[in-house]
Formats: C-alpha cells, structure tokens, sequence
C-alpha cells in the first residue's frame, strides 16, 4: 500500500472529528428541568387556574392576557376558582414566582424555548 | 456617578410613592374588592381623555418634574444625546409648539417660555392611519395607545406624526449609559422597550384605568394647583370642560386637521 501510514493517520483523524460531537457529549445528558416554587408560591398553594392547566397552556394564558390588556384595556382575571387576578406578567405572576431562574429558566433552557418577553419586562431582581 | 441630593430625594419619594400607591394597593384589597371599587372611581371610565395645560402657572420647575415624574416609573433612558432622545413629555419654544402664531410685536415673555408639550391623543391620529401593523390605534376612550408587542419599528408613525410626538429605540434601553441612568430599571412594575420600536405617551392608560391620573398632572399639581388640567372632554361636567368654558384657548397645528385633545391656555 502506497503512502500506508498516511492514509491511516487520516482515516483516523477522520474518524476522530466525525465522531467527536458524540464522545464531547458523552455523560453530560441535559439535566432533567426541576423548577422550583417560591416560598409565595408554595403557599398560595393554587396558581391563577389549576397546576396542570397552567403546565400546558400557561403560554396560551399570557397570551390572551397580554392581548386583553393592552388592545382592551380588559385588566382583571376572572379565575375558575371565581378569584380575580390583576393581568400582569411582571406584577402578578413574578411577585410569587419570584425566581425566573428557578422558575421559568428550567423548562425553558431545556426545552430550547427563548421567550422574548424579557427583551422588555423586568424579571424580579435575584439575591447575587 | 453623579447624583445630587435634589436628584436623590425626588427619585427616592417617587419610589416610596409607587410602593404605597401601585402594588401594595392591589396587595391590601381582597381580590374582588379592586374590582368592585373601580366602579366608583370618577377618572376609570370616559369617552374622551384630553388634557388643559394653564401656560400662565407652568414654570420652568413644574416642566423638569413632569419629565421625571414620566420619565422614570415608565423606564425611558435617557441617552445623553438629542439625536437618539426618547421623550413622552418635553418642552418647546413658543415658535415650535404654535408654529405661524408668533406675530412680530407679541408679548415678548411668550417667545422665552417653556412650553409643556406631549402627545396630543388625536381625534383623527394620523400615526395610527399609517401603522402598517395596527400596533398604534385609538382606544375608544380617546387615548392613542401603542403596542409595542406589534410595532415593527418602521417609523411611519413618526414621519405621519406632526407634533414629533413619538420617539425609536436605536438601542436596547437597558444599555443606556449607567452615569445618565442610575438604577435603570427605575420601576420595576412597568416593562422597558426593546431595541427597533416606536414609543410615546400613553397618557399613563396604565394609571387610569385604575383610577389614578397620570403622571405628569399629578406631579405639575403638586407644586402648583391646577396647571395641568386632566378629564373627559365628553362630559360636560368634567373639570377640563370647566377649565375650556371659562378661558380661551388654544390648541397645537389645530389647521392640520388631526383634532389634537391637549388645549393651552396662554393669557
């Protein structure tokens, strides 16, 4: 075999960089999303609607609430529960769920979601 | 960083008043009770919000703390340099608010005043015809309200508005220059904008549909009874009804034909 060592070297160089997102990844599986209620929140005991509700459709939720707000100037929440709630991502929801990191950040990073609504409203300031 | 004690004092009450007044409100009433209170509140409902200002006890003073007074719960940076300035309210030389209403031999004080000018919340919103995206209309209750959700950042808006009402985000807000901007976010119950979109004011709609007036006519009344004059133009019984009976006035570019809803009293 002509230039035999040659080949080699770039077959396995080769190989090396084909299979190299598989082995830089190899025990660092994306950790399981674990958001945490604030301490607000945990005593509150029910959001705005039921737990399961606001899982799957809390994106839906803040979207009707944001169109609500600010093209019908329709501000309060008639919930379920019968309660009323003041329409507020920044003022309602973050005064319980204090953490975005702890809170928002966990699904969202793992799941690849960039939702640009904190391009402008303000997340509550956390401790460090 | 410079701050004076004035700058220190003014931000530190306005943020005490917005802890008492803005959320802490909501926190006390049980839920329900907001709702039922809003009913009795003269200023939630009305057909047509305009404004009075009383040229004759506006001063240099009131003008810089209505610029405050709007210009940190609302989050608008100030930027150092005019040709990026974001502004809600402001003020111009007599010449530029009424613009072919000076006449040659007038009462020379009028050309030194400051005058208190901001959107004028249109009849016929010109800004809003030539929104592209609908993120810019005219509320039922009168006020030209943004979007900011849909604004494209085409600036129609701004080149269709011809009292230069309305102001673009060249930058992310929050990257304004810290020394211009200490504590920016100044209140963080109120959003910032973004890079790329249009703002103006909003005449504090957030306010009044709580029942509060807006920003402005509550601080330019607290230094001087009366110079902003806040209500329904629909109801006859209304203080700036009131305040447009008993004295003359007038109002910016009215020839335009936009039915501007902020009047002037002069003399």
């Amino acid at each position: 075999m002509y230039d035999g060592v040659k080949i080699i070297i770039g077959i396995i160089i080769f190989l090396v960089l084909l299979l190299f997102p598989a082995w830089y990844q190899v025990g660092k599986a994306a950790k399981v999303p674990d958001p945490k209620l604030a301490e607000k929140a945990l005593k509150a005991e029910q959001c705005v609607e039921p737990k399961l509700f606001m899982k799957t459709q809390h994106m839906k939720l803040l979207d009707e609430w944001r169109d609500e707000v600010v093209r019908s100037a329709d501000r309060y929440y008639q919930s379920s529960s019968g309660k009323t709630y003041y329409k507020s991502l920044q003022v309602t929801c973050m005064d319980c769920h204090s953490s975005k990191k702890e809170f928002c950040d966990q699904c969202h990073d793992y799941l690849g979601v960039v939702p640009y609504c904190w391009d402008c409203h303000i997340e509550p300031k956390e401790n460090g | 960083m410079g701050m004076d004690r004035r700058r220190f004092l003014k931000i530190a009450g306005l943020g005490t008043m917005m802890g008492f007044g803005g959320k802490a409100a909501f926190e006390l009433l049980a839920p329900g009770a907001v709702e039922a209170s809003l009913k009795d509140l003269p200023l939630t409902h009305a057909k047509k919000w305009g404004m009075v200002v009383d040229m004759r006890k506006m001063t240099h003073e009131i003008l810089v703390a209505c610029q405050e007074a709007c210009h940190l719960p609302h989050n608008i940076p100030d930027w150092g340099d005019p040709r990026v300035e974001i502004k809600w309210n402001w003020s111009d030389t007599y010449e530029h608010t009424f613009p072919g209403m000076e006449n040659a031999y007038m009462d020379e004080h009028f050309l030194e005043k400051d005058f208190f000018v901001l959107c004028n919340h249109c009849d016929n919103p010109p800004c809003c015809r030539v929104c592209p995206t609908k993120a810019t209309w005219k509320r039922e209750d009168g006020v030209v309200m943004m979007d900011l959700h849909r604004c494209i950042g085409c600036r129609f808006c701004m080149a269709a508005c011809p009292f230069g009402a309305r102001s673009f985000n060249w930058g992310d807000p929050r990257k304004a220059p810290p020394d211009l901007n200490p504590g920016f976010p100044t209140n963080p119950d109120y959003p910032t904008r973004s890079k790329g979109v249009v703002e103006k004011c909003n005449f504090c709609a957030e306010r009044i549909a709580v029942g509060e007036y807006p920003y402005c006519v509550e601080a330019a009344n607290q230094l001087k009874e009366g110079t902003l004059i806040f209500g329904d133009l629909d109801d006859p019984n209304s203080d700036v009804r009131e305040a447009l009976r008993s004295h003359y006035t007038i109002r910016r570019k009215a020839e335009l034909g936009t039915g501007p809803n902020i009047y002037y009293i002069v003399s």
